[in-house]
């Protein structure tokens, strides 16, 4: 008899963590191969026009580069994500800055710079627009017609599906407004995109390279060289951080790489410095988000309005999925009785905006919980007891109607996490400092929940599938798309297969994802890997113990009767080798599978945006202990607590880890990370002037997790990836607003803004909240 | 074109290069050590870093003519034959490792922290790092493994 150590759960070295701390591994800059040139890309300098003239600058020796035009493209001109709006190559009209116009490709990486700079584009300039409020006054139609005019998509989200009624607004105690922004974020992954491609007319082409979703790039090769899939073959390259900015940029970058390749009749490395990839490539949507909320008395939501837009950039990307996740969690983990979201992603002539961590949902959290904290102040609440009034239970219904089945307790979590930071002596000492100190303290928190896997019917139509081979040694080899890129994707993948299999951890391999040689498990996104990939693992690797079962339950058999029905579980690795040898021998190979299957009781309803919007949910309470500096005017983290129920935690110190980055990136988000856009140009495009927290920012950050195991996904998990994003920005600006008394309402929140609202005079504007001088931001209606 | 020798992980170099070229590309291009990763150009993130006389050195800031006689050490160099350092060892149980890229640089980072200070305070950790960026870790994981493996008493 053997016990199986426990494997899930623990803490196993990273599986390709050996390499990392080597400097061995080996990512795609690090990575040469024979014959290669170097590609480089000529970009619009204008946010909008159409071009009158490109002009080769004589002093370059033009013959010794390949260059590569729309002209040369063999299929659609097209990178294709949602819809076919986005050119691979501009042709007539651009309409961002740093568009692409032409490619060039050369032997030797240093003679490109100057060939760039030497190809002169005239243009007729058009008239650009940069925000939300332009793009909705459609004074300039940049994009699409009629009701979709500047518009990449609507959605209308109504609880039951029906209005709010009137007499509502009529009768509420109180009806709260407030209005709330956030800026763009780069995701400054410090591995830039980068790839190789290579071009053969019989097998077509290859990329390998830095990216999330193998499977996205294939697609987007089918479309522009007018290929089957078999012969776009992609190799994701160990990936230096991705954040959601190596979904959907991949597609571009592969593709330009893949049409030198083709033309120079060499592979093409195209790797982009830090500069072109901050102005080039995409970031966090900003937002604006409007709220009108009727509350009781006795502290009550009674309905909401929620305006929710995104500005989408140039392009549509993926802006109408991550306005989906931002509308869905706008509502956040309250009961509302009414509630209307409107919700839309307008067009800008800035560079499009993609995918980043949390994907809509920091957008919309952050204006909920800054508005909790108003709304508790006007009705003279604590932010604690307003939203012990509000929360969502087991049992209850979200805004889409979903029924929740499983175990919540929001109550709980925020007695615990209050308890935990203590919250409650901490607000009364600074209460009590503060006013004799120049640096006010103040402490906050918010409380939010987030989604785990595709929203809606996403799952559904990814049909997701995993394999898992022997090798010819007899060890299981995992085959999915899902990739590695500082998340943890190998390592919880195999502690989940070992598991299974009851293996110990290092027996088990995860090949390279190569969609030569992987079947498509999905993109890694959204929270998934875990739920999702996770759970197909798991079926995967029984279906693989059922196969080898008759040739390991005859040893079990002989140490002791079995149960017919149960999958083997007494043996050794040793056996494990013996029957995976014996079965090679007898078949030559063995290879299971497993598809996603939709739980029966998952619906959704894309009309109506109501049902099932996600088979599972993650919930936080994460709380910020801020000091703002009266004389500097600067504000920092000083403590942080951060307590989520994430169902089964299959690596506590990975996902720890996931936790603190995902809060450092909040901080960032909160209070330094400004995009500084200059008629539509990336001003601080560089690691200068672009700030990002470093290890003298950080506050300690205390994680804690509950673990009520989901049905979802493998030994009870659910996602975290995205979650510790959506809580820091409005736990620290709740904060602030406790150390100053300002409810700063939009980030990132810098120095220069605090000194701007905390020197204006009275005259200027006031934040009390006597509803005699509050004017327009609330209104106390008669009941 | 100049002449430059200089030693890098303990083994004598002489080569040919632009005197403007930058360790970096040196380290990369000539000698094939892709160890040292370049995150910005500029001398921001720290993932270039590696010890060039026994500073801690941003390898994109310095030009080759100035690595002339120097004795250089990246993170190729760091294990002792197919053995991990203590530090890197600390960083694969600790988790200070995520996607990677900055870790080369961590490591020198810290390689040279532990030279100063034996047992660093949280704050000098802070202080000692604060030119190597990570993005994925918030830190948390990377200052764990800088006090596990001062208390392993790497520093000799």
């Amino acid at each position: 008899m053997t016990s199986q150590p426990q494997i899930v759960g623990n803490s196993p070295i990273r599986k390709e963590g050996i390499a990392k701390v080597l400097g061995r591994a080996r990512y795609v800059d690090d990575i040469t191969l024979p014959g290669m040139w170097f590609g480089a890309t000529v970009r619009s300098s204008i946010p909008r026009g159409r071009i009158t003239s490109i002009a080769f600058d004589p002093s370059i020796p033009w013959h010794e580069y390949t260059i590569v035009s729309a002209a040369d493209i063999p299929g659609e001109n097209c990178i294709v994500h949602l819809t076919k709006d986005h050119p691979c190559l501009a042709v007539t009209h651009v309409n961002h800055c740093e568009e692409p116009i032409l490619l060039l490709a050369h032997p030797n990486r240093s003679a490109l710079p100057a060939a760039v700079a030497a190809v002169h584009i005239t243009y007729e300039e058009l008239p650009a627009i940069y925000s939300i409020e332009d793009s909705e006054k459609k004074e300039q139609i940049i994009w699409g017609e009629g009701e979709s005019a500047n518009t990449f998509k609507t959605y209308l989200m109504q609880k039951d599906q029906k209005p709010i009624p009137d007499e509502i607004w009529q009768t509420a105690d109180y009806i709260v407004e407030g209005e709330y922004r956030t800026g763009a974020q780069e995701q400054l992954y410090i591995e830039n995109n980068g790839v190789i491609a290579e071009y053969d007319a019989v097998k077509g082409v290859t990329v390998q390279g830095s990216m999330q979703c193998p499977y996205y790039l294939v697609h987007a090769l089918e479309l522009v060289f007018n290929l089957p899939a078999e012969k776009c073959r992609v190799i994701q390259t160990e990936t230096g951080g991705a954040f959601g900015g190596k979904e959907d940029f991949p597609s571009v970058i592969g593709s330009h790489a893949a049409l030198l390749a083709m033309k120079s009749g060499h592979p093409v490395k195209l790797c982009y410095d830090r500069a072109e990839d901050m102005a080039a490539t995409t970031k966090r949507h900003p937002s604006r988000t409007r709220h009108r909320t009727a509350v009781s008395k006795d502290g009550k939501l009674l309905a909401g309005e929620i305006d929710f837009a995104i500005d989408g950039g140039a392009y549509a990307t993926l802006s109408p999925v991550v306005l989906s996740r931002g509308t869905i969690h706008a509502p956040g983990p309250y009961h509302w009785p009414h509630l209307t979201v409107r919700a839309k992603a307008m067009t800008t002539n800035i560079p499009p905006h993609g995918a980043f961590r949390g994907f809509g949902a920091p957008q919309s959290i952050f204006a909920l919980e800054r508005h909790m904290d108003k709304i508790a102040k006007v009705v003279g609440l604590t932010p604690e007891e307003f939203r012990r009034r509000n929360f969502l239970a087991t049992g209850g219904h979200t805004a889409t109607g979903q029924l929740l089945k499983d175990p919540v307790d929001m109550q709980h979590l925020l007695t615990r996490a209050l308890e935990e930071s203590n919250y409650h002596a901490k607000r009364e000492q600074f209460d009590r400092d503060n006013p004799t100190s120049t640096i006010k303290r103040g402490i906050g928190f918010a409380t939010f929940f987030h989604g785990a896997g595709f929203t809606g019917s996403g799952e559904r139509r990814l049909n997701s599938l995993v394999e898992i081979e022997l090798t010819p040694e007899g060890q299981p080899r995992l085959l999915v798309s899902s990739t590695e890129f500082g998340q943890g994707t190998n390592t919880i993948l195999c502690q989940i297969a070992a598991q299974t299999l009851h293996l110990p951890y290092d027996q088990i391999l995860i090949a390279q994802p190569d969609t030569g040689h992987v079947p498509n498990s999905g993109p890694t996104v959204a929270s998934r890997t875990a739920m999702v990939v996770g759970k197909l693992v798991q079926r995967a690797a029984q279906s693989l113990l059922a196969t080898l079962a008759p040739l390991l339950s005859s040893r079990s058999a002989a140490e002791g009767p079995a149960v017919a029905s149960e999958l083997p579980h007494d043996y050794t690795p040793e056996d494990f080798r013996h029957a995976a040898l014996h079965y090679l021998a007898e078949h030559g190979s063995l290879k299971t599978e497993a598809r996603y299957q939709s739980p029966g009781d998952i619906f959704w309803d894309d009309e109506t945006y109501s049902g099932e919007a996600y088979p599972a949910y993650a919930w936080a309470v994460y709380v910020a202990e801020v000091a703002v500096d009266t004389t500097t005017y600067s504000a920092s983290v000083t403590n942080f607590y951060a307590l989520q129920e994430v169902g089964k935690v299959l690596h506590p110190i990975l996902a720890a880890g996931q936790i603190e980055g995902g809060v450092a990136q909040g901080i960032g988000y909160a209070l330094y990370e400004k995009c500084t856009w200059n008629n539509g140009h990336l001003a601080n495009n560089q690691m200068t002037n672009y700030i990002m927290p470093t290890s003298a920012d950080v506050p300690p950050i205390h994680v804690t997790f509950e673990e009520i195991p989901s049905p979802h996904g493998a030994f009870g998990a659910k996602g975290i990836g995205e979650l510790p994003m959506d809580g820091p920005a409005p736990a620290i600006l709740n904060a602030i607003e406790h150390a100053t008394g300002i409810a700063f309402t939009e980030i990132p929140l810098l120095p220069e803004d605090i000194f701007e609202r905390m020197t204006r005079t009275p005259e200027a504007g006031s934040e009390s909240l006597d509803t005699a001088v509050a004017g327009p931001i609330f209104s106390e209606a008669t009941a | 074109m100049t002449q430059i020798h200089f030693t890098v992980n303990g083994e004598s170099k002489a080569l040919e290069a632009p005197p403007m070229k930058r360790l970096l590309d040196v380290l990369r291009e000539d000698l094939h050590l892709t160890g040292a990763k370049e995150g910005c150009g500029e001398g921001e993130c720290g993932s270039c870093s590696v010890l060039m006389n026994g500073d801690l050195v941003n390898s994109c800031l310095v030009p080759i003519l100035q690595a002339e006689g120097a004795q250089i050490t990246t993170i190729e160099g760091v294990a002792i034959t197919e053995q991990l350092h203590p530090i890197q060892q600390c960083f694969l149980e600790n988790g200070g490792a995520q996607c990677g890229i900055c870790t080369p640089g961590m490591i020198l980072a810290t390689h040279h922290l532990l030279k100063k200070y034996k047992d660093p305070s949280l704050l000098q950790i802070q202080e000692g790092l604060s030119g190597n960026l990570c993005r994925c870790t918030g830190y948390i994981r990377i200052f764990n493994a800088v006090q596990a493996a001062a208390l392993a008493g790497v520093a000799e």
